[in-house]
């Protein structure tokens, strides 16, 4: 394949593999945000919920 | 609820703006390769992911090594941290190298020393993840996880060096590779600036996504302690 792309004239089309990492890119790393977000509020609620038992419960 | 320190928010911003304009860099600054054309673009960020992953778990190590002499389980929270970072940009390092193999190599994946040994080392610390979930014990977990973290980082040295001491088709971009290496380009300065610029940046993700990272294992430690205190 390399070869092909050294005897060709001009660069290689290769564009739409270039999209394709950087949507990889991006797509994992906002994946890896929200995730991030979400577990923070849950974490949260359940923080509240614990600290309302232990109230509760003194 | 815990306020965000003010470091941290200028550390979000910060890295925000890095990003931008490493992205800028990456598309409109750095020229197109003459061969491989667009695709060679993936190489920066690429190598930048890769660089988190290794640097994550060489974190991961210390905060083991720390957590095995002090038995403070911040340390395991910051182990945790790291490795979990490194999972995720490891993974984007692996599939963004395939990405661009197809072109290039003609084949989305080989098994060549360079791309097996990080398979192996993203399998290790996906593994990492399972064998603390099997652990209830929080002390217990902790001491294991530290172990396991400092073993599992004889992989990082292993992955690093693969294209260096075998036949491989990997190309080596700094430094002499393999004749054999397919793929291999000369960096013109506006590579090389874009290629710097972009370990830059993704060094500042790490550092930002860490400190997010540490603070919410210290919420999920916290639940985990009332949990417990709940149960007695």
């Amino acid at each position: 394949m390399l070869f092909s792309l050294l005897l060709q004239e001009g660069p290689a089309n290769t564009t739409n593999y270039m999209i394709a990492g950087y949507a990889v890119i991006f797509g994992v790393m906002l994946i890896y945000l929200i995730s991030l977000l979400v577990r923070q509020r849950n974490l949260q609620k359940d923080l509240e919920v614990m600290e309302e038992i232990q109230g509760d419960q003194e | 609820m815990e306020s965000k320190p003010r470091l941290l928010t200028i550390l979000d911003i910060a890295t925000v703006v890095l990003l931008l304009i490493a992205t800028y860099m990456v598309f409109f600054y750095a020229p197109q390769e003459a061969v491989m054309g667009d695709v060679q673009r993936v190489f920066y960020f690429h190598v930048a992911a890769g660089w988190v992953g290794m640097l994550s778990f060489m974190g991961a190590a210390i905060a083991g090594i720390v957590y095995l002499i002090k038995k403070d389980r911040k340390w395991d929270i910051v182990g945790l941290a790291a490795v979990e970072i490194g999972i995720v940009f490891l993974f984007i390092n692996v599939v963004t190298g395939s990405i661009w193999a197809r072109p290039i190599w003609n084949t989305w994946w080989t098994w060549d020393p360079r791309l097996t040994t990080a398979t192996v080392m993203l399998l290790i610390y996906l593994a990492y993840l399972m064998l603390r979930q099997g652990i209830e014990d929080p002390d217990r977990r902790a001491r294991f996880g530290a172990v396991y973290a400092i073993i599992g980082s004889l992989s990082v040295p292993l992955t690093y060096f693969s294209a260096r001491i075998f036949r491989t088709i990997h190309p080596i971009v700094i430094g002499s590779g393999d004749p054999n290496a397919s793929g291999s380009f000369d960096m013109t300065p506006l590579m090389t600036r874009t290629f710097m610029f972009s370990l830059l940046t993704f060094t500042f993700i790490f550092f930002d996504l860490f400190w997010h990272r540490i603070r919410l294992g210290r919420k999920a430690d916290q639940v985990e302690q009332l949990r417990l205190k709940t149960m007695e």
